[in-house]
């Protein structure tokens, strides 16, 4: 069944976050052959329509408002809702991200529609469009389908291939005038803290550190590493609640849950709350002193010594394997 | 300031996940508050501390909620309230249970609702902002610090590991995130005092829901358990060969670099 499909498309200091693109990808199959329409709000996207299309978007839609410079609930709401309105679609897929966690139920709601979030993949299995997401933070999955009209979903981050760009590809490109009005927050201010820009839920590598780090000035080796891999630095619960770090690096049941090509985990014990957040990873690597930590069960590489030694040897091999490469 | 807090029951963060007939078995498995929700409960019990008022704690679910329930009563809550589907309601998702608060809440006076921005079970992050859309209040979720000065509401929220600092205004509807707070223990005389509080039950009709109203939007057909992961090889020899045989097998083998 053909189907038309709204992505929204996600900018993040004026360029679209990868998370777009995967977007479209999942648009795509959900569209079983209908039309993959984007929609890009803020203050200034207009930009940004043509790589929409290489990668998939038939269509795009722009909506551009001062109000939109900043993420807002109720502005956002209101600029999506008129592209909805406008558009009809029979789905809507979103980015399981910060924006699109806090939008989609409350859009859901709005449409008194059901809203699969969370979704690793899709599948057509005969007539129906099957989604997979996880539960308990990774310790299960559960395959779901929609009961109802609308197909809502949100995808996470880095499971979803995108669509290899086409820069030939053409589409049309309109826009919408908003009406977005009492905005009932506003932002005051955005406070940057994540690591050099490389979020934890969309980073292909990740280098973590538990309790082994000892303390914050541990946690440089490890940044090192991400640097030089353009990963991101994450934490056990063990290193934030020990005051290593911030309670946002922490990856576990409670905290973040990764799915990165590559976790190096360092120091870290490999409790069953800090598994479930990061055990789907693809490839992981154990960085420990002890070679009895449960983080061994489940790594496919495992180097058994102190990570000050380990890490910072890793750093340079890389180093030279890639300038080489 | 009338505080509400939706609260949910689920497992254990140590608990292991097996599967019984093709859905999670539940027989001996240890429940708790949802952690997230531990948050929002502490967060009320503070505001109450610094502006008064009433906190009443609100679960959708079944007798077993009851436990839990108490627990957050003992924690510092005034009232609880089970909303209970057991009889009624056989298969549910985020749809049925914010439409099920809002009928609860309908008629309620609030300044402040408060959860968790996401169940450690479920791991949809909808409820809340469902609620506050039906209920048509403004939200903020996953705060990490929560001010309120007459009928200012200043708010930091975590947004990807950066920090947005937020204005609004009550009533409103906030999801708590790691690092708001640290919850409390119940303590001895709080347990004491809570076998003694309100726990109100509702059943739909109690609610005046039908169950056709509520029916999920979604179905679960499959769930199923993650591919165990054998563990694989550990490297040996001199730390030097071991890590640059390492990066050697994540280029060649794993072909993740």
């Amino acid at each position: 069944m053909a189907r038309k499909v709204l992505v929204l498309g996600e900018v993040r200091e004026g360029s679209l976050r990868n998370v777009s693109f995967e977007a479209l990808a999942a648009a795509k199959t959900i569209s079983e052959g209908g039309e993959v329409v984007a929609a890009l709000l803020g203050d200034a996207v207009s930009s940004l329509t043509n790589e929409m299309i290489s990668y998939g978007a038939d269509r795009v839609i722009t909506v551009e408002d001062e109000k939109l410079k900043t993420y807002t609930t109720d502005g956002y709401k209101q600029a999506f809702m008129q592209v909805f309105e406008s558009e009809k679609p029979e789905a809507i897929v979103m980015g399981h991200t910060a924006m699109g966690k806090d939008l989609s139920p409350r859009i859901a709601a709005k449409l008194a529609s059901g809203l699969i979030s969370d979704v690793t993949s899709i599948e057509e299995v005969g007539s129906e469009m099957v989604f997979t997401r996880p539960i308990y933070s990774g310790k299960a999955f559960e395959k779901k389908v929609v009961s109802d009209k609308l197909m809502f979903v949100t995808i996470r981050p880095n499971n979803i291939a995108p669509l290899e760009q086409d820069s030939s590809r053409t589409g049309d490109v309109s826009s919408i005038s908003a009406e977005i009005k009492d905005l009932r927050t506003i932002v005051k201010e955005v406070v940057r803290k994540a690591t050099d820009g490389v979020d934890l839920s969309e980073a292909k590598v990740i280098i973590a550190g538990g309790r082994g780090v000892k303390s914050t000035e541990g946690f440089e080796p490890l940044k090192e590493l991400a640097d030089v891999l353009g990963g991101a630095v994450g934490a056990s619960r063990g290193a934030c609640d020990a005051d290593y770090c911030d309670y946002s690096l922490q990856i576990g049941q409670t905290g973040k849950v990764v799915t990165p090509d590559l976790y190096i985990a360092c120091g870290i014990s490999g409790a069953i709350q800090h598994l479930a957040g990061m055990s789907n990873s693809k490839v992981i690597v154990a960085i420990n002193k002890d070679p009895e930590a449960n983080i061994f069960n489940v790594a496919d590489y495992g180097i058994v010594g102190d990570l000050f030694d380990v890490v910072p040897l890793l750093t340079k091999e890389f180093q030279n394997v890639l300038q080489n490469s | 300031m009338n505080i509400y807090v939706l609260m949910k029951r689920t497992f254990d963060t140590e608990e292991k996940i097996t599967l019984d007939n093709g859905a999670i078995n539940v027989d001996g498995a240890e429940f708790i508050i949802n952690p997230y929700d531990e948050y929002a409960i502490e967060e009320a019990i503070r505001l109450k501390e610094a502006h008064g008022g009433e906190i009443t704690v609100v679960t959708v679910g079944g007798e077993d909620c009851e436990k839990e329930l108490r627990t957050a009563l003992a924690m510092g809550a005034d009232k609880a309230a089970l909303i209970n589907i057991e009889d009624d309601i056989e298969v549910t998702d985020q749809f049925t249970t914010a439409q099920l608060l809002f009928e609860y809440m309908q008629d309620k006076e609030y300044d402040i609702i408060l959860g968790g921005n996401v169940a450690i079970d479920g791991g949809s992050g909808q409820v809340g902002p469902r609620l506050a859309e039906l209920l048509d209040i403004p939200q903020v979720t996953t705060i990490t610090k929560l001010e309120i000065d007459g009928e200012t509401v200043t708010i930091e929220r975590d947004v990807e590991g950066d920090v947005e600092i937020i204005e609004t205004s009550l009533p409103l509807l906030v999801t708590a995130q790691q690092g708001l707070n640290d919850p409390r223990y119940p303590s001895l005389p709080g347990i004491m005092k809570a076998k003694k509080k309100p726990l109100d039950e509702y059943e739909i009709d109690d609610l005046d829901v039908d169950e056709d109203d509520v029916e999920p939007k979604t179905k679960t057909l499959e769930v199923f358990l993650p591919a165990a992961r054998g563990a694989g090889k550990v490297l040996e020899g001199e730390t030097e060969d071991q890590v640059k045989e390492l990066v050697s097998l994540l280029r060649t083998e794993a072909k993740v670099i």
